[in-house]
């Protein structure tokens, strides 16, 4: 695993220029969402200041930070979760394979089965494990009869890590399955819909050290399959998971770059003093 | 980028942070001694200092081994990063390489009694201005240590040429003097193994001031320039200096 992630990074420069932390940073591969000029509004307070990130298919992003320093706002800004906060207001540019997904014409429940989200807190829907999972694929009309339904259920909860441990009682309810396999029934339910990006807050905050191993290693399983972005509280677990690192600080973008340099040799003091734990 | 000098909101951590510095320290200071006293002990032929020198290198050895230890959970439990964990890695191979300094005071105060039999050969007197640099390459790299100091560092592995050089004579000229006088051979291997032990001091001194500057700025020291070797004098005496 971690031969991958190096021969992934190796030969990388550092990416992003100490003068200029907003410099969009090259990833490998196209890029699958690009954001430019960010600036997030909850009513007068400014949440998210001039923040440009690219996303892409072969890295995991983390977004890490101080509570409070805008890196869920800005995960929300992705699939336009923000479009539910009256007060928010969202400018720059936010682009899905080029597309804007702020224009007028943008389907948001579409982009919302694109760019799909898992929360903190498990939130199967109360039905069953079955139910959970096909219910996407019913609403947005991706099979056309029940076999192709089961298909998309059976792999999708293949690809979640989560079959075996629930292919004897598929009408058994979601929400009588353990915290960690109610998030992995959470990010299948997400997959089953075949999303381009799937976008993590705090996937892992309320499970415990191996049902976090466990979605770990699902996020590695996943990651070039959809792009990835995670926010987490947990350093140590952005180091293990993402490939890129974003650090924000009080809703600007202080640096983005190589995970393995970010952890390792930081180029800007805020940085450093908060992975060190020396921040406050 | 060195480190700010910030605390951590965890304090226990800047405490085991600074109690290993001061085993540093302590380790960096006992090797310095180490090799004044056996250099002392060479001079005067003084073979209770010379002891004393073999003896005090258990301290040296059990030193290392604290500060491995300690080295070990902190890194288990405070899960450190960026220039801390650079810097805790460093204090990890820098005890290592320090205690090895120890050995080769040690090595030196061990042909103390031989040498201090017959007489005095020639390219002895070489022998104390080559300690001499090669203790203040010690020195100074710990002392670079102590400071973060990664453009003292870069001084300390520069400075080892010195060291590098008289190595070179002394074995030149001890050379010379075992063709000429053959029954000095024995003694003048041990001037030789001397001379090799504090060419050595002065290669882990460079070490030492190469893991400083990692520590110091997260890149590896740029590698200077390798002076004259002297397998390649024994090897062609006609190639002598044209390096």
């Amino acid at each position: 695993m971690n031969d991958m992630v190096s021969a992934d990074i190796k030969g990388n420069e550092k990416l992003v220029s100490p003068d200029d932390p907003h410099q969009v940073v090259a990833g490998d591969g196209p890029p699958k969402m690009t954001t430019r000029n960010v600036d997030v509004y909850y009513g007068e307070k400014q949440a998210i200041d001039n923040v440009s990130i690219d996303v892409n298919l072969d890295n995991v992003t983390a977004f890490i930070g101080p509570s409070g320093c805008g890196k869920s706002t800005f995960l929300r800004c992705l699939n336009r979760m923000n479009d539910t906060i009256p007060i928010a207001k969202v400018s720059g540019d936010i682009k899905l394979e080029g597309e804007d997904i702020y224009a007028p014409q943008m389907d948001v429940v579409q982009l919302r089965a694109r760019v799909g989200m898992v929360f903190q807190k498990p939130n199967p829907f109360p039905k069953s494990i079955y139910d959970n999972i096909a219910y996407g694929p019913r609403i947005h009309g991706l099979a056309s009869n029940k076999d192709e339904l089961e298909h998309i259920v059976e792999t999708s909860l293949q690809r979640a890590g989560l079959w075996n441990e629930v292919k004897d009682r598929l009408q058994d309810s979601g929400t009588a399955l353990s915290g960690g396999q109610q998030q992995r029934l959470c990010i299948a339910r997400a997959i089953a819909v075949d999303p381009e990006v799937i976008l993590m807050d705090e996937p892992c905050s309320a499970l415990d050290p191996i049902a976090t191993a466990k979605i770990e290693e699902l996020i590695h399983e996943i990651r070039g399959k959809y792009a990835i972005v995670i926010v987490t509280h947990n350093m140590q677990q952005a180091a293990r998971v993402s490939q890129r690192t974003a650090f924000f600080h009080l809703g600007t973008l202080v640096e983005y770059g190589v995970t393995t340099d970010i952890f390792t040799n930081p180029t800007e003091e805020r940085t450093r003093d908060y992975i060190t734990g020396r921040y406050g | 980028m060195p480190n700010s000098g910030t605390q951590h909101t965890v304090k226990a951590f800047d405490t085991d942070i600074n109690e290993l510095r001061g085993m540093v320290a302590e380790i960096g200071g006992r090797s310095e001694q180490a090799i004044a006293k056996a250099m002392r002990a060479l001079q005067k032929a003084d073979l209770k200092l010379a002891e004393e020198v073999v003896k005090e290198d258990k301290l040296i050895d059990d030193l290392e081994r604290r500060i491995d230890e300690l080295t070990f959970q902190t890194i288990a439990l405070r899960a450190p990063m960026a220039d801390d964990l650079r810097e805790l890695i460093a204090t990890f191979k820098i005890s290592g390489v320090v205690e090895r300094i120890g050995d080769y005071a040690k090595n030196i105060a061990k042909r103390v009694p031989v040498l201090a039999e017959g007489k005095k050969l020639g390219p002895v007197s070489l022998l104390p201005s080559m300690s001499q640099v090669a203790s203040e390459l010690v020195h100074d790299s710990l002392e670079a240590f102590a400071r973060r100091d990664a453009a003292l560092a870069e001084d300390v592995s520069e400075r080892d040429q010195v060291v590098d050089d008289f190595y070179t004579s002394i074995f030149r000229a001890t050379i010379t003097h075992m063709i000429e006088n053959p029954k000095d051979i024995g003694q003048a291997a041990h001037v030789l193994f001397i001379a090799k032990n504090l060419e050595r001091i002065g290669d882990h001194a460079t070490n030492v001031a190469e893991m400083v500057y990692f520590a110091s700025t997260g890149e590896q020291m740029p590698e200077r320039d390798r002076g004259e070797n002297p397998a390649d004098i024994l090897a062609d005496p006609k190639q002598d200096g044209s390096e």
